[in-house]
């Protein structure tokens, strides 16, 4: 494997009562889609959080590009949250301006490519706009960004199946795996197996279970469905 | 997304063997080129790192080359292509007989049927 880009070593995070991830120990290869699937609660939010970080590990350590991750690293680092990053009182036009003025790497050529592709409205309010514009945009903000790593925690919670077409369109079409890796969580397992390289399975805050999603069609003939379950069961 | 993937076997092969047939029937001519790896990557919903896989392959099979800076087109070789043809009815062919068997069809029984179906409704090319 090439060099990765990011690395966890034996972390831990804890709590004020709980340990939410425990022990985790992986490394992720640059320029690949990687998804992070598993139940409720199995501390996919947490692993998101310490990969961009936003939380500091209670125990172990976490690389990216073979430096310990720090809060100040969101400046190399596209995240997006399932919740917030967004301020219902801008326009979308003012929403990239806003982002642009944070963050030196976003490219706002391609936030223009992206809003036609979208179909979004320049000077519609961010407040007005419905839940799956609301999803559209926010990919928008993180792919519009030339950050090495783009981190998106469910992206396509809670909207329609249009609109999750639409979504993933938008970021396979974005994206520039050359230069960038993409890290998701998701429910939506199926829906986003075509698009992953590699799955990793988390269950009550550790990895159950990693693999590339060819290999695990090819030696164990199951698709990431399949395979989940089973690794869950 | 456009493409649906059977759960058994690698997607970038799944994509091999649907543009194989692509080509095949003419979709493709000998010596077109194909979408670039963004526009076929869009097209069928996948990673553009599989379709990169998928035109490797490809090439690998000599069924497409890729001229640098230019992108893959198909093979111009016609007996290539012809051969191609031939592999693709064979592993069909093969797939069906296999599945014949499994539910416990003869040779016999499915070459009888084929001669019954074909008297009755297949139009002759």
């Amino acid at each position: 494997m090439a060099e990765p880009i990011v690395s966890f070593q034996n972390v831990s995070k804890r709590y004020q009562v709980r340990e939410a991830v425990h022990h985790l120990t992986f490394e992720l290869p640059a320029g690949k889609v990687i998804g992070f699937i598993g139940p409720n609660g199995s501390g996919k939010t947490t692993t998101l959080k310490l990969m961009t970080g936003l939380l500091h590990p209670s125990g172990g350590q976490v690389l990216f590009q073979n430096e310990r991750v720090r809060r100040t690293m969101a400046e190399h680092i596209a995240y997006l949250a399932d919740d917030g990053a967004v301020y219902g009182f801008f326009t979308v036009q003012q929403m990239l301006t806003y982002y642009a003025g944070i963050y030196r790497d976003f490219n706002a050529a391609k936030a223009a490519e992206m809003l036609a592709f979208m179909r979004l409205e320049a000077s519609q309010g961010v407040r007005t706009l419905s839940k799956g514009n609301l999803g559209r945009l926010k990919i928008v903000l993180a792919v519009s960004r030339q950050a090495p790593l783009i981190v998106m925690d469910e992206p396509l919670a809670g909207l329609d199946p249009l609109v999750r077409e639409s979504v993933l369109k938008g970021l396979i079409s974005f994206v520039d795996l050359d230069r960038q890796t993409v890290v998701l969580s998701t429910h939506e397992v199926s829906e986003v197996e075509p698009l992953l390289d590699m799955a990793i399975l988390l269950d009550r805050g550790e990895v159950r279970a990693m693999d590339s999603t060819d290999h695990i069609r090819e030696t164990l003939g199951e698709d990431v469905v399949q395979w989940m379950k089973r690794a869950l069961t | 997304m456009a493409a649906e993937f059977a759960s058994a076997q690698p997607i970038y092969l799944q994509l091999v063997q649907r543009l194989c047939g692509q080509i095949v029937r003419g979709a493709y001519s000998p010596g077109e080129r194909l979408p670039s790896i963004r526009d076929m990557a869009i097209e069928v919903g996948v990673n553009p790192n599989t379709v990169q896989r998928v035109y490797s392959e490809l090439e690998r099979i000599t069924v497409a080359e890729t001229r640098r800076g230019q992108g893959t087109f198909v093979t111009s070789d016609q007996g290539r292509l012809r051969r191609l043809r031939e592999e693709l009815m064979v592993s069909h062919v093969t797939a069906f007989l296999h599945d014949m068997r499994e539910m416990g069809f003869t040779a016999e029984e499915v070459l009888q049927c084929w001669n019954e179906l074909r008297a009755l409704s297949l139009p002759e090319e």
